[in-house]
């Protein structure tokens, strides 16, 4: 099974930010997005999650396969490290958290409210809660944010781990994780115009 | 499902929940009713079913905020929605969790609260009925507004202002149950009805609320 996105036209807050991406991601490698700030990645990777519609084009094989982490971890405060990832591992039918908090070295903090992490760790868990969906394709927005080198290792080990059990990964990032990937810059496919299309409530009525 | 449940009521019960809050305003609104009335037995004992039915309205409204809008703020409510878990479902949990921590304890406290109003010794039964098939309702509207404003900043008022029309005909009957039982009439009628909106209400709001979530998510 392949990611294939043909002709994507995508627009945030109606209007169109990129027209005409295509690529795709086969199994066992990843893509880099590329492109400055405002370019439309997050827009990108959320049409791709299902989060929103596309206005134009297709995005085959990401049904059910999709695992999306935002720039929210989607962390409760109030629970433990183990309970936030137990039930995210739960939400997708999985139990076994711990190759993920082996993987993150988040064994030591595993008893630690979550709301007591620091921001670094809270993006490790965020991450962690990828290997326990159980998804063939991770779809990561900035993964890296507030991650030291040594994190920003496991997280490139962790990628290496999955894409070698024959997993997709689309990552939009700025800096180099040192993975063996190709890069999709989406500076050329964004739009000129700033005409207002999708604006409306036609998908609604 | 159970995992979402689960973790729902675990939040609730730890410190800064929200546990308590629907249940504590109840507590202050019925206990300073008598206070501002005046200590006419008779007349508390009219009003008792409707002073009781509109703090317990007005304790359920309260709690809504919280509903969704921290799971929006933490980006749970994305990750939700990528899940495997239909988003109808997870909303039906998420306004079952609110029943279980704000409308099932304002039912458990009504009678205790009813004594303090002089409510009519027939009147208990009645009360506790309606309360029981109508405070879900309240819980499942309540959802669908909350999935309306989740997006919003301080969409306290807005959400109260769509909310409260959809509230008024579960008020009616909950509290015209509540009545004619107290006056030692038959309140089937109303009761039923009652049923009737909270049945409906259970069956279909998951679906509005989950089309306006997806709206909102975009």
């Amino acid at each position: 099974m392949t990611l294939r996105v043909n002709d994507l036209a995508v627009a945030r807050g109606g209007v169109p930010v990129l027209n005409g991406v295509s690529f795709e991601v086969a199994p066992g490698t990843s893509l880099i997005l590329r492109g400055p700030n405002g370019a439309g990645k997050t827009t990108l990777l959320r049409t791709i999650a299902g989060l929103q519609p596309a206005l134009s084009g297709q995005i085959d094989g990401a049904d059910e396969t999709i695992a999306y982490a935002g720039h929210a971890d989607g962390l409760k405060a109030m629970l433990s490290v183990a309970e936030n990832l137990t039930f995210w591992a739960q939400v997708f039918g999985n139990s076994d958290i711990e190759p993920a908090l082996a993987a993150y070295q988040l064994d030591p903090l595993r008893d630690r409210l979550a709301g007591t992490l620091s921001a670094g760790q809270k993006r490790r868990l965020g991450l962690a809660r990828l290997m326990v969906t159980g998804r063939p394709i991770w779809v990561l927005d900035e993964p890296t944010v507030s991650l030291d080198a040594d994190a920003v290792a496991m997280f490139a080990a962790a990628v290496t781990a999955h894409l070698g059990a024959g997993g997709m990964a689309l990552i939009a990032t700025h800096i180099d994780l040192g993975l063996n990937a190709d890069t999709f810059d989406v500076t050329p496919y964004r739009s000129k115009s700033d005409m207002r299309s999708g604006a409306s409530d036609e998908a609604f009525l | 499902m159970i995992a979402l449940l689960h973790r729902d009521l675990m939040l609730a019960f730890r410190a800064g929940g929200g546990f308590g809050l629907g249940l504590a305003f109840f507590l202050i609104v019925t206990v300073l009713v008598p206070f501002s009335v005046g200590p006419q037995s008779e007349l508390l004992s009219t009003i008792a079913p409707g002073v009781l039915w509109l703090g317990a309205l007005l304790a359920c409204l309260l709690s809504l905020d919280r509903l969704l809008a921290l799971d929006y703020e933490d980006g749970t409510l994305d990750l939700l929605a990528t899940a495997p878990l239909p988003l109808e479902a997870a909303l039906s949990i998420k306004a079952l969790s609110h029943w279980l921590t704000t409308g099932l304890p304002l039912v458990l406290a009504a009678p205790i609260l009813g004594l303090m109003l002089n409510l009519e010794p027939d009147g208990y039964i009645w009360l506790i009925a309606s309360l029981a098939f109508g405070t879900p309702a309240l819980s499942v509207i309540g959802t669908f507004g909350a999935a309306l404003t989740v997006g919003i900043k301080r969409g306290g008022l807005l959400m109260s202002l769509l909310v409260l029309p959809l509230y008024v005909p579960t008020l009616i009957f909950g509290a015209e149950a509540a009545r004619q039982g107290a006056m030692g009439l038959d309140g089937t009628t109303p009761l039923i009805l009652l049923a009737g909106i909270t049945l409906g209400t259970i069956a279909l709001m998951p679906f509005a609320s989950a089309a306006v979530l997806r709206m909102t998510l975009r």
